[in-house]
Parts: structure tokens; C-alpha cells; sequence
């Protein structure tokens, strides 16, 4: 009996490895700057983590069938671009439209996720059709997002200059609480729920899985591989989109290279938080832990004072070791 | 009356007829074998009923009606369901995930898109009950299930598609011979419900012990259908491949010479794999290694060839202790080996023939400067090719072009590149057609006859009984016993391979 148990601790710290690594390295922060425990940075870690979650969450979605959405940073520029340049303040200085009237918050935002939306399923659709490695696909309309973006960021009379002075009714979604909770930890709270509800509850969540976990049985099961594909990239652009919207929300502002790099960041959540780059497997829970253990660590390394260049290097060697461990996992032990 | 009618059936691809005016005619309820070699167009007509291909030409009638299959999800909502050689399953996910993929029980009608698990659950418990699967769970994982219960699992997804005609691609070529006894047994409570079964196997005992009709087909004609019980092994060998094959081994005596290769107490670190193996090797011998599948054979050798980790064990190679850690020091060692995996450890799909060929020796076409010698390359492909009588149409060629025999043979001069003196091949004939099973069997003899020594693990008695000098048994990873193969018989081999199971 004892062996069997000393064999599943063993199984359960091969399994968990990356996550009780990254653990100890919060523990080692905290105990370094027993500051960053208080209720307080603890709370700004989460309004960090929010707008995050929500993107690696869309990320999942492709990770889960292999591919990576490297288009996604961008993607968080135009939604943010999108929404910041119609919801400005009637009397500020530089605005994006001049004469533009009091729109409804709701219609830039659903402007901005439809746009994204669309982006994600012209990528699943050209991953679909064309049988373009989704690293390609996205590859390419990261430069096209980023070029459309930046023409629209450069109309007169804006001329690229950053967005500012946003509409407080705007800005409460990403900076406003309600009591003690912020508005942006509950946007991200539903939208796990959300999520975790489709990918276990529905049709076209066990597609997903299945169209991810070996494409050829869902294809002879008569599972329709462009419809799941198309869809899945779609929901993976309103998410990122959706981030991007909530990105300026919670900023104030909006430049046509907000988001950059953040793709690296919600894939790296992904891995750490167990979903497998080879497709397949993977959960919200998972993304979510992923996430704010990358957060905490972004956070607390500045907070201990750690030299920015140092903190990339020691992001780099997680996410080596992250999929490293999660490889090991898959791998037939000889 | 038949269940189904394929009548007239052509299709050509790009360059060849892989169907000429082929007939297949099923009756219901029975088992009906579909024969041929490697080559023949078994696969391609039952893609074409599959709705994988769309025939050229052709008819099929199912149930006596007319009936046009361009999809699977239209052949599956018809009645007709293929159980694929690699099983088309989903590692990652539940068994009842994997049965009712694409048509889940859905809350509230089919237009929902919400699943109903409750039903789901409920509904593979009962069809796993009705087919006498009781090891299998709904809710386990397809990974932690066997080759053999991950097939029970196919067959009962295609039995929930309340099939009339299921199509079984090899269905026993990864199955021991009692998981083979049970595939039998849901055969025949398939039978008993009125089902077709079109089984598809290169295993002539198997077929002429499971089969009502056999259809044999030849270079993508149709040769002919007959009762399985007027026809014999050598009646289905000579209508497969158009002449007599009076033989289905080389005639050939060894001459056993002095010590090659010895292992003693071959113990894996995993308590589950292999234990205390010991075996010898002499010039000149074939050494079989017979037991079921999950004996560990494949395990043992791939320690000896430093694939795997060993615990306890010596390796003797001439009367000297050696030590081989891995594949590199194999191959220095003089040792090569055939994988079981063709496609998988074995080719470069996307690499030519030549490439494929010099892989494992091209340390030795480094000229001076460390470049490679393309002239020796192609000297050494040219005369592997020719020696082999591997039929490719060029050196360039890529090999996954090439039919699964000839890859095989590709397989075999890439080791005998390297010169070794001691040819380890796992399972060297599996999935191969019954003419170039004996063109590799010719090979091996050939290379007991220089002297050297080789090792087959098969999972076939006859190859087994037929091939080898001595067959060392396996049981649950340890060895039952060693027999002479001339003076043993299926029975004995059984009776030790089945030793310390259980």
C-alpha cells in the first residue's frame, strides 16, 4: 500500500511538475516581499489577469486543435483601436471623429468583437480550406490586422496620434467595481463560465475536442471539419477581441500597438496551464491557474525589483519547461 | 437476396485502373472475406462503399434498392460502418465521447445544442451490456484501454449506428490470438443479429475459420466469390496471386555454426515488462520468438539493441561481454533491426528510395572533406534495388509511394548496408502481401546462409514453425521455453506461450 501511494505522489509531481515549480516561485516571491500578499495587490493582479484570461481563453480553442493564433496581439490593437475611437469624451481636444454624437457604449464594442470574429473565421477558414498550418494563417493576418489598423489609426484627423480621453461609462467596464469586486474580474469570471459550459456541454465543444484529438475520427464520424474549424477560430477572434475592447477600457486609451506580443503571453498561459500543443486535451480551470500564475510572476518580479531584461529570460525558461514536462507526459515512457 | 450488390465497380486514379468492372455481392448475416494481396483494390472498394472514393463506374444496391454514397455520414446513416486498421479513435476522451461522436444525445430535441451526458451515459452502458463488453466503462479514457477493447469499442460505435453491414480493414493484426477468439465471438453475436461483416485480412487460418463467402480480387479485377468451406490455404494462395505457390516458405537447410550472440538475465526496470531472459544466437541460425502479443518480445529486443532500458543483464557477442546502451552502439556492435512499425519507426515517407536506403550507413559515404559521396550512394541503391528486386519505378522515388512489401525490402537493404552479423526483425512480414512475404523469407534464408544470424519475432505460427531453426517462447515477459522447430507444433507453442498468464 505504501508504495502505491509513494508511486502516485511521484505520478502526481510528474504530472504537475511546471505547476509546483512555477507555486514555489510565487512562494519565494512572497516570502522576498511579503507585500504583495495584501488584499489590495492581490486585487490588481486579478484586474491584470482579467483581460488575459479572456484572451488565452480564445487561444485555447485553437491550441486545442494544434495550431497557434499568432495574429491574436494584434487582434487586442484593432478591437482596442476600434472601440477607443468612437467612445471618447464629447469635450476632449483630439477626438478620433470630431462630429461624432453620443453612440451607445454597446455599439463600438459589438463593432470591434465582430470584427475580430470575423478575422478569427477567415482564418478558420483559410486553416479549413486551403490546409494552411494555422502558424501560417495567423502569421499572415497578424500583418494584415496590424497594417489595416495602423492605416485606420493614421486617418486624419488623428494622424496616429494615441487615443485618449475615453467615456467614463466606457471606462467602468475596465477599471470600475462594484463594492470591493471589479467590474473586469466578473466580465472574465462569466466568460470561464461561458466557455468551460460550451466546451463540455455542448455539440460543438466535443467537436472541438474531437476535431483536435485525431481530425480523421471525427472526420469519418461525419463530423463537419470546416464548420467546427471556422467556428473555433471564430470564437478564439471574438474572445481576443473582446480582451482588446476591455484592454482599452481598462488603460484608457488605445494606440495602434496596443497588444503586441500578448499572443506569446496567452499561449504560454496555455501550455503552462496544461493544454497540450499537440492537441487535444486541455481545460479552463487549467488556462485560468495558467494565467494568474503568469501574472503573479510578471507582477512580483517587478516588484521585487527584478530587471525587466532578467524577467524575460526567466519567462522564456518556464515556457521551455512547461512544454517540456507536458511532453514528457504524452511521451511512451520506455 | 443480398444485403448488398457492388456491381461493375471502376476507378482509376492518375496513372492506374485500381477497379476493373469488380462484382461484390453480401448476403445478410454472414461473414464475407474480401482477398487479395497488397495491391489488389480491397482497400479502394471498400473506400468507394465507404464513401471515402466516388466511383467512375458502377452500381451498388443496398437492400435491393439503387443507392448513391458520396459521403460517410450518407454510407453511416444507410448501415455501413468500417473499422479501420489504425482505429479512428479519440486518445483523449471518454469511451462514450468516442461511440456517439457526430450524433450526440442532445437536451431537447436534435436541434439543441446542448448534450444530454445522462443519456449519453445510459445509452453506452446498455449497448456495452447487450454486447457482452462489461470491462469497458462509458467514462474511460481511450487511452488507458487496450488495442484489443479500443477495436470492442469501434464495434460497438458501429453497432450503435444499428449497422447492416460492417467493414473490418485487418481487424486481427494487432490482436493476441485469445483477443483474436473474442473479436470471433462478437463476430458471431454480429451474425446472429442478422449483420453483414466484409472482413478484410491476409490471415488464410483466420479466414477460413471465421468466413461464409470469399471474394478474392486480383490486380484490381474481380477473380471470384466461392463458399469459404470449398476452399483451402493453397486454393486461395493460387487464385490470389494467379500461379501455384506450392511453397509458401524457402526449401533451405541451416548450417548452425558457433556462438553469435548470447543474453543472459535481460530484466527490465519496470516490473510489468521483462524478467530474467536468456537466449543465444548461433551463425547461420533463425531464432523465432513466438508468445502472445504483450509477451514483452518486441521490449526485450529493443533492449538488446539499446532501445530500452535494462536493469540486470550481460551481452555476449562472440563469446565477448559487450555493452549496448544504444541504437549507435548497436549498429557498431554489427546489429540491426527491423522495427514492427514500418510507418512509424521504420520510413521516411516523404524521403526517396535512396535516401530511405543509405540513411543507417551514411557515415560511410563521407568522403575526406566530410561530404557526401553521391556517385557511391546511388552504386549502393542501384545494386540494393536490383539484389532485392525491389519494384520501384526510380531511385527518386518517394518511398511512401511504394507498396508495404516493398518498403519492407527497402527496410531490409538499408541494414544490410551496414553489414551486420546479427538481423533482428519484429513481426518482418506483417501487413504484407502474400507474394513478397515470400520474397522477404527468400532474403532471410539468404542471410542464414552467409553465416548470419537472425532473429524474427512473429505473432504467425506458420511463419513461425516454417521459417526458424529455434523458437524461443515468451509469456508475460519471461521466457517459457525453447523449442526445436521441426519437432514442435502449434499446440506446444500455445500451450508455453500461455504459461504464466493469469
Amino acid at each position: 500500500m505504501g508504495t502505491l501511494n509513494a508511486k502516485r505522489v511521484k505520478q502526481f509531481v510528474m504530472d504537475k511538475a511546471i505547476f509546483l515549480v512555477l507555486l514555489l516561485l510565487v512562494i519565494v516571491i512572497a516570502v522576498i516581499n511579503p507585500r504583495i500578499l495584501r488584499l489590495q495587490v492581490l486585487r490588481d493582479i486579478l484586474m491584470m489577469s482579467s483581460t488575459k484570461i479572456i484572451m488565452a481563453l480564445g487561444m485555447m480553442f485553437v491550441i486545442l486543435t494544434g495550431g497557434v493564433d499568432l495574429g491574436g496581439g494584434r487582434l487586442v490593437g484593432m478591437a482596442a483601436v476600434i472601440s477607443a475611437s468612437m467612445l471618447q469624451t464629447a469635450d476632449y481636444v483630439r477626438r478620433f471623429y470630431p462630429d461624432l454624437g453620443q453612440v451607445p457604449v454597446i455599439i463600438p464594442i459589438l463593432l470591434a468583437v465582430a470584427v475580430g470574429t470575423l478575422f478569427g473565421m477567415m482564418n478558420g477558414l483559410i486553416v479549413a480550406k486551403f490546409k494552411v498550418p494555422a502558424f501560417i494563417a495567423t502569421l499572415s493576418s497578424m500583418l494584415i490586422i496590424y497594417g489595416i489598423n495602423s492605416i485606420y489609426f493614421n486617418m486624419p484627423p488623428n494622424n496616429s496620434q494615441p487615443i485618449g480621453g475615453l467615456r467614463a461609462d466606457f471606462t467602468f467596464l475596465g477599471s470600475g467595481s462594484v463594492g470591493f469586486v471589479p467590474v473586469i474580474v466578473v466580465f472574465a469570471a462569466l466568460v470561464s463560465i461561458i466557455v468551460w459550459f460550451v466546451l463540455n456541454k455542448t455539440v460543438f465543444g466535443k467537436n472541438v475536442y474531437a476535431v483536435g484529438g485525431n481530425p480523421e475520427a471525427a472526420a469519418v464520424s461525419g463530423i463537419n471539419i470546416t464548420k467546427t474549424l471556422v467556428g473555433l477560430f471564430g470564437v478564439c477572434g471574438f474572445l481576443i477581441a473582446l480582451s482588446g475592447v476591455l484592454e482599452a477600457a481598462r488603460t484608457g486609451g488605445a494606440t495602434n500597438n496596443y497588444g503586441n506580443g500578448y499572443e506569446l503571453d496567452a499561449i504560454a498561459s496555455c501550455v503552462v496551464g496544461g493544454v497540450s500543443t499537440t492537441g487535444g486535451v486541455g481545460t479552463v480551470s487549467g488556462v485560468i491557474a495558467g494565467v494568474i500564475i503568469f501574472s503573479f510572476i510578471n507582477y512580483g518580479l517587478t516588484f521585487i525589483g527584478v530587471n525587466p531584461y532578467w524577467q524575460n529570460i526567466i519567462k522564456g525558461v518556464i515556457i521551455v519547461a512547461a512544454v517540456s514536462f507536458d511532453i514528457r507526459k504524452y511521451v511512451q515512457k520506455k | 437476396m443480398y444485403v448488398l450488390e457492388m456491381d461493375h465497380v471502376s476507378k482509376a486514379f492518375p496513372g492506374v485502373k485500381a477497379l476493373d468492372d469488380v462484382t461484390l455481392k453480401v448476403r445478410p448475416g454472414t461473414v464475407h472475406a474480401l482477398m487479395g494481396e497488397n495491391g489488389a483494390g480491397k482497400s479502394t472498394l471498400m473506400k468507394c462503399l465507404f464513401g471515402l472514393y466516388s466511383m467512375d463506374e458502377g452500381q451498388i444496391s443496398f437492400n435491393g434498392q439503387p443507392v448513391n454514397i458520396s459521403s460517410v455520414k450518407e454510407a453511416l446513416s444507410l448501415g455501413i460502418s468500417m473499422i479501420h486498421q489504425e482505429l479512428h479513435l479519440i486518445p483523449y476522451r471518454s469511451v462514450m465521447e468516442n461511440i456517439w461522436l457526430g450524433r450526440y444525445p442532445r437536451i431537447g430535441g436534435s436541434k439543441s445544442p446542448v448534450i444530454d451526458h445522462k443519456a449519453m451515459y445510459e445509452m453506452t452502458a446498455a449497448l456495452l451490456k447487450d454486447l457482452n463488453l462489461t470491462t469497458i466503462q462509458p467514462t474511460d479514457l481511450l487511452r488507458t484501454l487496450s488495442v484489443s477493447k479500443a477495436q470492442s469499442v469501434e464495434i460497438a460505435k458501429a453497432v450503435s449506428y444499428e449497422s447492416k453491414i460492417i467493414i473490418m480493414d485487418e481487424p486481427s493484426s494487432s490482436l493476441t490470438e485469445n483477443e483474436v477468439e473474442h473479436l470471433f465471438t462478437i463476430i458471431r453475436s454480429l451474425k446472429a443479429r442478422g449483420v453483414a461483416i466484409i472482413y478484410i485480412s491476409h490471415k488464410m487460418e483466420e479466414i477460413l475459420k471465421i468466413s461464409d463467402d470469399v471474394t478474392i480480387m486480383r490486380d484490381g479485377k474481380y477473380v471470384g466469390t466461392w463458399p469459404a468451406n470449398e476452399l483451402t490455404t493453397a486454393t486461395i494462395i493460387k487464385r490470389m496471386v494467379g500461379r501455384d505457390l506450392t511453397h509458401r516458405f524457402p526449401s533451405g537447410e541451416s548450417v548452425i555454426g558457433s556462438e553469435l550472440l548470447r543474453i543472459e538475465d535481460y530484466t527490465s526496470p519496470n516490473p510489468r515488462s521483462f524478467k530474467d531472459v536468456s537466449l543465444t544466437l548461433h551463425k547461420g541460425e533463425i531464432l523465432g520468438i513466438g508468445g502472445l502479443v504483450g509477451a514483452q518480445r518486441t521490449e526485450v529486443m529493443e533492449a538488446v539493441f539499446g532501445l530500452r532500458l535494462h536493469s540486470v543483464g550481460k551481452l555476449f557477442i562472440d563469446g565477448k561481454e559487450k555493452v549496448c546502451n544504444s541504437a549507435y552502439d548497436a549498429k557498431r556492435l554489427g546489429m540491426a533491426l527491423l522495427t514492427e512499425e514500418r510507418r512509424a519507426t521504420g520510413i521516411f515517407p516523404v524521403l526517396s528510395v535512396q535516401e530511405n536506403l543509405v540513411i543507417a550507413n551514411i557515415n560511410a559515404y563521407k568522403n575526406k572533406n566530410g561530404l557526401l559521396n553521391a556517385a557511391k550512394m546511388a552504386a549502393d541503391t542501384k545494386k540494393s534495388i536490383k539484389d532485392l528486386d525491389i519494384k520501384t519505378p526510380s531511385a527518386r522515388t518517394l518511398i511512401k509511394s511504394l507498396s508495404g512489401g516493398n518498403q519492407q525490402k527497402v527496410l531490409f537493404a538499408r541494414w544490410l548496408l551496414t553489414v551486420p552479423d546479427i538481423l533482428i526483425l519484429d513481426e518482418p512480414t506483417r501487413g504484407i502481401d502474400v507474394g513478397a512475404k515470400y520474397e522477404i523469407y527468400v532474403i532471410m534464408r539468404e542471410l542464414a546462409a552467409q553465416g548470419k544470424g537472425v532473429i524474427m519475432i512473429s505473432s504467425e505460427m506458420p511463419e513461425l514453425l516454417g521459417m526458424t531453426d529455434r523458437i524461443v517462447v515468451m509469456s508475460e515477459g519471461r521466457v517459457a521455453g525453447t523449442v526445436t522447430s521441426k519437432e514442435t507444433n502449434q499446440e506446444e507453442i500455445m500451450e508455453l506461450a500461455t504459461k504464466y498468464v493469469g
